[in-house]
C-alpha cells in the first residue's frame, strides 16, 4: 500500500479500502479473458489435430459426405448440412410467430397482451432443454409419423422442436424494438388515414427490420448450438437427408452421442473436436452478423 | 381486397398465431403434468433409480441437481458481482471496456456442449478433477458469469446518481459506497437475477454429460462427512443430474416404465423452475419494498 506513514488516519484507510476494492473486481474481470482465451485456444489447439496430425484434408471434412471412421473417411458435411438445415428451418417457423406475438403485445392489445404474453415467453425461455427433448419424442414424433412418411424422426421434428425453443430468444427482442418506436411515426400513419395493418406493414415493421433479423440471428445461434433436445429426436444417422421426414444428424448430436465412447487422442475423437471448434467459429460468425445489423441500425 | 378487409384479415392471423404460442405452453405443461404427476409419490422423490427392473427413482439425482445448483452458486456469486460492479462502477468508457463486454457477449453465446468439452479437456483431464460434481460447478460456473454479470452491471447502473454523489460527499471511498450504498439498493434486482439464473443451472444437462458425469455411485445417506467417498456431500465423486437423467432414460433407458420416469422427472424439473421463476418474482419485490421502505 502506497500510503505514506504521515498521512491521516481517514485517507490511509480511504485509500486501502479502494485498492481492495478495485483489485478484487478487476481479478473477477481478468478471470473472464483468461477464460474466453483458453476456451479458444484449447478448443481450437485439439481441432486442428484432425488436419495436422492424421491428415485428413479441410476440404475432405468440410465437403466430404462419407462419414465411416472405421476405414478413415471423416467427411463431416452430413453433420454441417444438418446443422445449418435445422436451425435455418427453426427460424422460419419461429420468425413470423414471434413477430405476431411482438405485434400481438405492443400493437394489437397494448393494454393486457404482455400480460398474457410476457409470463408465457418467459416460462418457454425456462423450461429445460431436455424436457423439450422429451415432449418432442413423445407427442411431436408420433403424430409426424402417423402424418407424414417415415418414422417420425428427422429433421422436420428437430427444426420444429427448436423453433418452440427459440421463440422466446426472437419475440422478446422483437418486443423490445417495438415498444421503443417513437409514436409520432405511427401517429402521422394514422393520420394520413392508413388502417393499423397498413401501418404496421408499411410503417413498423421496415423500421423495426434489424432489430428483428438481430433477433432471429441470435435465435438461430441457440438453435445452432442447442445438443441434447435436437438429438433426442433426430434420428443421428450419418448421412445427408433426402426429405425432412429422414433421420439426419446435426453437429452436437453427433459430439453428444459419440465423445464418450471414443478415445481421448483417436483420430474419430479428434474429429469430434474439430465439430466442435465450428461449433466455436459459428458462434464467432453469429456475433459478427449481429455486430453488422446493430451498427446499421444505428445509421 | 379492400383495405379495412385486409386490416381485419391480418389483425385475426395476429391474434391466431399469438393465442396459437399460449396454446402450445399450456399444452405442453398440461401434458407433462398429467403423465408426470401421477407418477410422483415419496418413493418415487427418494429412492434409487433401476436399470432393468420397475420401480425406479429419481432420489439421488434429485440431490445431486441440488447440491450442484449450492456449489455452482457458491462460485459464481463472487465472480459475477465482481466483474459486475467493475462493469458498472469502475470499467471507463474505452477500448478495453469495449472489449470486455464483447467477451461477455460472446461467452453467453457459446452453445452450452462446447463449454462442457473445454470442461472435459481441462478441467476433468488437465486438472485431474475427473468426472465430479466439482467440475461440473466449475463449468456451470463459465456458463452462468455473463448473465451475472450483466445483471449486476445492470443493477448497479439502476441506483439514481444522487445518492452516489451524496456518498462521495460524504467522503466516502469509491469501494465503501459500492458497498454500503449502491449494493443494498442494486440487490433487489441482483437477487431477481440470481434466481433466475440457478433456474438454468437447474435446467442445464449438455454442458454436464463430460464434466460432472453420466452415472452416480452408490451413495449413502447416512454418512454426511464431505470427505467421504460415499458420502451424498463429497464435491469429487461423480454426480448425474436430473436433467441428465432424464436425457440418459430417454436415449438408452431400458427399465420397463422408462417413459414414466422420464415424465415424472420432467414434471419435477419443470416444477423447480417454475419455482424458482416465482421465488425471484416475489423475493425481488419483497426486498424492494424492505429496502426502498415503499409500501
Amino acid at each position: 500500500m502506497s500510503a505514506k506513514p504521515d498521512q491521516p488516519y481517514l485517507l490511509r484507510k480511504h485509500k486501502t479500502e479502494e485498492w481492495i476494492g478495485r483489485g478484487y473486481t478487476t481479478i473477477c474481470v481478468m478471470f473472464l479473458i483468461v477464460i474466453i482465451i483458453s476456451i479458444v485456444y484449447f478448443v481450437a489447439s485439439k481441432g486442428i489435430t484432425t488436419f495436422t496430425k492424421d491428415g485428413v484434408s479441410v476440404s475432405e471434412f468440410l465437403f466430404g459426405t462419407r462419414w465411416s471412421p472405421d476405414d478413415n473417411h471423416f467427411g463431416a458435411f452430413p453433420f454441417i448440412y444438418g446443422s445449418f438445415l435445422t436451425s435455418l428451418l427453426a427460424a422460419a417457423i419461429a420468425s413470423p410467430l414471434s413477430i405476431c406475438a411482438a405485434l400481438f403485445m405492443t400493437e394489437i392489445v397494448p393494454t393486457w397482451g404482455k400480460k398474457l404474453l410476457q409470463p408465457v415467453i418467459e416460462l418457454l425461455a425456462g423450461i429445460p432443454s431436455v424436457v423439450y427433448g422429451f415432449i418432442g419424442l413423445s407427442i411431436l414424433v408420433p403424430v409426424l409419423r402417423d402424418t407424414f412418411p417415415g418414422q417420425g424422426i428427422g429433421v422436420a421434428a428437430g427444426a420444429i422442436v427448436l423453433s418452440i425453443m427459440i421463440l422466446p430468444t426472437i419475440t422478446s427482442i422483437a418486443t423490445d424494438a417495438l415498444s421503443s418506436l417513437p409514436r409520432n411515426l405511427k401517429e402521422a400513419s394514422y393520420g394520413l388515414g392508413s388502417t393499423r395493418w397498413q401501418t404496421i406493414k408499411g410503417v413498423v415493421l421496415p423500421t423495426v427490420m434489424p432489430s428483428i433479423l438481430t433477433g432471429v440471428v441470435l435465435g438461430m445461434a441457440r438453435a445452432f448450438g442447442e445438443a441434447l433436445a435436437v438429438q433426442m429426436v433426430i434420428g443421428n444417422a450419418p448421412h445427408v437427408p433426402s426429405s425432412l421426414f429422414e433421420s439426419a444428424s446435426t453437429l452436437t448430436s453427433v459430439i453428444t452421442l459419440n465423445m464418450s465412447n471414443t478415445v481421448m487422442g483417436t483420430a474419430q475423437n479428434n474429429a469430434l473436436w474439430s465439430m466442435a471448434l465450428i461449433l466455436l467459429l459459428m458462434t464467432f460468425v453469429f456475433i459478427f452478423v449481429v455486430r453488422l445489423l446493430e451498427r446499421r441500425h444505428r445509421l | 381486397m379492400k383495405p379495412k378487409t385486409a386490416d381485419k384479415v391480418a389483425t385475426g392471423i395476429i391474434v391466431f398465431f399469438a393465442l396459437f404460442i399460449v396454446a402450445i405452453l399450456l399444452g405442453m405443461l398440461g401434458y407433462i403434468m398429467v403423465r408426470g404427476l401421477s407418477h410422483i409419490d415419496w418413493h418415487f422423490l427418494t429412492s434409487p433409480p433401476q436399470t432393468i427392473k420397475e420401480g425406479g427413482g429419481i432420489g439421488p439425482q434429485l440431490f445431486n441437481s441440488l447440491y450442484l445448483l449450492v456449489l455452482t452458486m457458491i462460485i459464481t456469486i463472487p465472480l459475477g458481482l465482481g466483474a459486475g460492479i467493475y462493469m458498472a462502477e469502475y470499467a471507463k468508457p474505452n477500448r478495453l471496456t469495449d472489449t470486455i463486454r464483447l467477451v461477455v457477449e460472446v461467452l453467453s453465446s457459446f452453445p452450452s456442449i462446447v463449454v462442457g468439452l473445454f470442461g472435459l479437456l481441462v478441467i476433468v483431464n488437465v486438472f485431474g478433477l475427473g468426472f465430479s460434481l466439482m467440475s461440473g460447478a466449475m463449468v456451470l460456473t463459465i456458463f452462468n458469469m455473463p448473465l451475472m454479470v450483466r445483471v449486476t452491471e445492470q443493477a448497479f447502473r439502476s441506483v439514481s446518481r444522487e445518492q452516489k454523489e451524496a456518498g462521495l460527499a460524504m467522503g466516502l471511498s469509491k469501494w465503501k459506497i459500492i458497498t454500503s450504498i449502491l449494493f443494498p439498493v442494486a440487490l433487489p434486482i441482483i437477487v431477481t437475477g440470481t434466481i433466475l439464473a440457478a433456474g438454468r443451472v437447474f435446467g442445464e444437462a449438455a454442458a454436464l454429460l463430460f464434466t460432472a458425469g453420466m452415472t452416480t455411485p452408490r451413495i449413502h445417506f447416512d454418512d454426511w462427512n464431505p470427505l467421504h467417498a460415499a458420502s451424498p456431500l463429497n464435491p469429487f465423486r461423480p454426480a448425474e443430474t436430473l436433467a441428465v437423467h432424464i436425457w440418459k432414460v430417454n436415449s438408452e433407458g431400458i427399465a420397463p416404465d422408462a417413459l414414466e420416469i422420464a415424465a415424472g422427472a420432467s414434471a419435477v424439473l419443470v416444477i423447480m423452475v417454475l419455482i424458482f421463476n416465482l421465488l425471484a418474482r416475489w423475493l425481488g419485490r419483497a426486498l424492494y419494498r424492505k429496502f426502498t421502505s415503499i409500501k
